[in-house]
């Protein structure tokens, strides 16, 4: 437990959080490997983990029908995986593969809402980390949308 | 500057003549964009240059591109322009062969500073074609290695088969001290790279933001995004440099078309510090 | 300052060509002033005078015998400077590549530019700025220029659109002539006094009947210039201009303007200081001959500023905010002085008659501040 204090500590999406905060998340934590290739979460099923990645790399994905499975983007070290957990009615919207071998923590996501429901400066905390995340999140996935290099071009150019 | 700068280059009687030469080699990058290596050899003298800088291609009878160097500085005899297929121009310039002639005039415009690196980390921050521009500076830094700290290379394409320079990007990764990160907008099950936004990039890094110079180069919005993150970083401003692009007639700003408020890209630019235009960046339609 | 009789100007149109100069001048056509090759003092406009008001040029005729009775007409001396087109090469076709077979080093014409206005030697300052004021010089400017000899009028009446008091350009030429006349018809009298400004101008005057001006003959011309500069009808506010436009960039006046703006570009033709331009590429049928022309282009054009990712500036709204912007605000950066000497051109050959005093006036009086730059 308490190694796994130190490896929460470091994690940025956890930086500067309360030693009480720290001791109710704690309860929720396991520390998860996975493999080259494996599914830290599927598409459709039940959002019951939330990921807070050390290190490797999980690329989101989603299936278009003829298209199999398009990557959408890849979460790494120092960053989280999934916010379904937190919002009804708790399913991923999307899958995640490790492209390589990857450790995270995973949080249970059934008893990391019961802690926010009892506990709301617990829970406004969790939320407003999520946001901030999902505000990055929503500014990248616009630009993405604008896919800029597909005519643009810069530096100087005719 | 003026007279430096008129030995170096082509001859500059007139600022709008061409000069003839063969192109050497033609390399596909990508579907749209290839690149021309120029033989500078024959008439026109020593050519040389500065990174960042760039020539004005003409095709015979179909008109001039500007275009970005991106070839090594210190490399003679040749010279490389990384051309995206867009317009009547390059598409003009993308069906050359080995052997073929176009003209050339240049080169123009402010370069980046490799003197405010000396002896600090730099970041080179690019996205799409963008990476043409900067390879002069990756090639200037690699050459004096010891003369700079850490080498960032954060490089953002389309998708995995739009990256410019691949095997040269697997070159830089393995020199001393260097970190390149490549992230792509879509990918599919066989990239196993990062995918998303070049910004996103910045997030794996440690940017030692007392100690770094950053050279931005992509699509407008890219670097605005960009610019906001290295803020966010706690980089001061007036380390951040970056390239423009307007539509470009002449490159010596007697046309005016590629004004930019009170600055002509051509001359003024197309590299500046971030100070000089950070209130510009934000006007729309300027 | 001396006195040159009408009876004897046309010795000054001989000592002009004596010394290879093509005498380029005012003469009536088409129901304005136009710039043209004057062989005599007949090919000038006597007795023409322009009415001029927002949108509207009318050239009315009287029996004087003043010759430049009337103030600037559409054309400027740009059109000599840097022609509406310039050849800048040939080209043929070489096996796989080409060559260059000639260039524009084909020399103009010595030119005599008579009858410039102070606010057009204003802007003929502001052209040597952008043609020979940086890193690059247009070697075809800079050699006509060099060779140019300016025989300036002044001003004894402004015209309905004329602000060069404000613009500190006018109406008396105050130097960059070689010859400044002032002509005074009235009274029985016709004649110049002259202002000597370069020894060209001395050794021009040598060969011309002239004699020593009386005082009260001086005193009148600077009474009528006086005159002149008193009752110019419009005025443009220029204390902080630039930083009160930079700071509008957002003014609703852009939008009001725009609906009003053709985007005909007039405005950009007429000014004596634009010099935007563009270049086109033209091959004959074989293919075995190109040749590469520069014109004169307009930032009011749809494709002025267009790029790979597509156009930057999409609406007249924002053309006409940066032609405005360029002229009285960005000018001052690139260049050191505002880009309007208060000519007036812009205003008058407008068709919907847009007057810029009026609109930088509108958005002074209505300032927001947006922007900080």
């Amino acid at each position: 437990m308490e190694d796994l204090t130190i490896i929460l500590r470091q994690h940025p999406f956890l930086r500067g959080l309360s030693d009480e905060h720290m001791q109710t998340l704690i309860g929720c934590a396991t520390n998860v490997r996975f493999a080259e290739n494996s599914r830290l979460i599927n598409e459709g099923e039940l959002a019951n983990k939330f990921f807070l990645i050390r290190s490797g790399r999980v690329a989101l994905e989603t299936e278009v029908s003829g298209r199999g499975g398009i990557r959408i983007q890849t979460v790494g070290p120092g960053e989280v995986l999934g916010w379904s957990w937190l919002i009804s009615p708790y399913r991923w919207h999307f899958s995640g593969v490790a492209v390589m071998d990857t450790r995270t923590i995973a949080l249970d996501a059934e008893c990391l809402r019961n802690k926010c429901e009892t506990d709301a400066h617990f829970g406004y905390e969790m939320l407003k980390r999520l946001a901030s995340v999902m505000e990055r999140r929503l500014e990248a996935t616009r630009l993405q949308l604008l896919d800029m290099y597909g005519i643009t071009s810069s530096g100087v150019m005719p | 500057m003026k007279d430096e700068l008129a030995n170096r280059s082509l001859p500059m009687s007139d600022a709008m003549m061409t000069y003839p030469v063969t192109i050497r080699k033609v390399i596909w990058e990508n579907d749209d964009t290839f690149t021309l290596t120029l033989d500078m050899n024959g008439t026109l003298g020593e050519f040389s240059f500065l990174p960042g800088q760039f020539n004005m291609l003409y095709v015979y009878g179909i008109g001039e591109a500007a275009i970005s160097i991106s070839s090594d500085p210190s490399r003679t005899g040749t010279l490389d322009h990384t051309i995206h297929r867009v317009g009547t121009v390059t598409t003009a310039l993308s069906q050359k062969k080995r052997g073929d002639v176009i003209g050339v005039r240049g080169p123009y415009g402010s370069s980046w500073p490799l003197d405010v690196a000396q002896k600090r980390d730099v970041c080179v921050i690019t996205g799409g074609i963008g990476l043409a521009p900067l390879r002069p500076v990756i090639y200037s830094l690699l050459k004096k290695r010891d003369e700079y700290g850490r080498i960032i290379i954060l490089y953002g394409g389309r998708s995995p088969l739009d990256l410019l320079y691949r095997v040269e990007l697997e070159r830089w990764e393995d020199a001393k001290n260097v970190e390149v990160l490549v992230t792509v907008d879509r990918g599919d099950s066989s990239w196993k790279g990062h995918i998303g936004v070049v910004t996103s990039l910045l997030s794996y890094i440690k940017l030692d933001s007392r100690n770094t110079i950053a050279y931005v180069c992509g699509p407008e919005i890219m670097m605005k995004y960009t610019i906001d993150e290295l803020e966010r970083r706690g980089l001061p401003l007036d380390r951040v440099y970056l390239s423009m692009e307007r539509n470009m007639k002449c490159a010596v700003g007697f046309c005016g078309h590629c004004q930019y408020g009170p600055t002509f890209i051509c001359k003024d630019g197309p590299v500046f510090p971030l100070p000089r235009i950070r209130p510009l960046l934000d006007r729309k339609e300027l | 300052m001396v006195i040159i009789g009408f009876t004897h100007f046309d010795e000054l149109l001989s000592a002009l060509r004596k010394r290879d100069y093509t005498v380029i001048g005012p003469v009536a056509r088409d129901g304005a002033i136009a710039l043209d090759v004057i062989l005599s003092a007949s090919d000038l406009p006597k007795g023409c005078h322009d009415e001029q008001q927002p949108g509207s040029y009318f050239l009315r005729h009287e029996e004087d015998e003043a010759i430049f009775g009337y103030v600037v007409g559409p054309q400027s001396w740009k059109k000599y400077l840097y022609p509406p087109r310039l050849k800048l090469f040939s080209a043929k076709r070489e096996g796989k590549g080409f060559e260059i077979v000639s260039d524009s080093a084909t020399p103009s014409p010595k030119y005599a530019f008579l009858g410039v206005r102070p606010c057009e030697i204003g802007a003929i300052k502001i052209n040597d700025s952008v043609f020979d004021g940086g890193q690059y010089s247009d070697a075809r400017y800079v050699s006509t220029r060099k060779d140019a000899c300016v025989i300036a009028v002044n001003c004894t009446r402004p015209a309905g659109n004329c602000f060069c008091v404000s613009m500190n350009t006018g109406p008396r030429a105050t130097h960059a002539f070689d010859l400044a006349l002032t002509e005074i018809c009235e009274n029985g009298t016709h004649h110049f006094v002259v202002d000597v400004g370069s020894e060209l101008g001395q050794s021009i005057l040598e060969d011309v009947t002239h004699r020593q001006a009386e005082k009260n003959e001086i005193e009148r011309a600077l009474d009528l210039l006086s005159t002149s500069a008193a009752g110019m009808c419009k005025s443009l506010e220029t204390e902080g201009l630039p930083q009160l436009l930079n700071d509008n960039y957002e003014h609703p006046e852009w939008d009001d303007v725009a609906k009003r703006c053709l985007a005909c570009a007039n405005c950009t033709m007429v000014c004596p200081t634009c010099f935007c331009s563009t270049v086109d590429d033209i091959t004959d049928l074989t293919g075995d001959h190109a040749e590469r022309w520069r014109r004169w282009d307009s930032c009011f054009t749809s494709d002025f500023t267009k790029i790979a990712g597509g156009n930057i500036r999409m609406s007249t709204r924002t053309r006409y905010r940066q032609w405005m912007m360029h002229k009285l605000a960005h000018w001052h950066d690139q260049f050191g002085t505002s880009g309007c000497v208060g000519c007036g051109r812009c205003i008058t050959w407008c068709p919907v008659g847009i007057d810029i005093t009026h609109e930088a006036q509108h958005i002074r009086e209505t300032s927001i501040s947006t922007i900080n730059s």
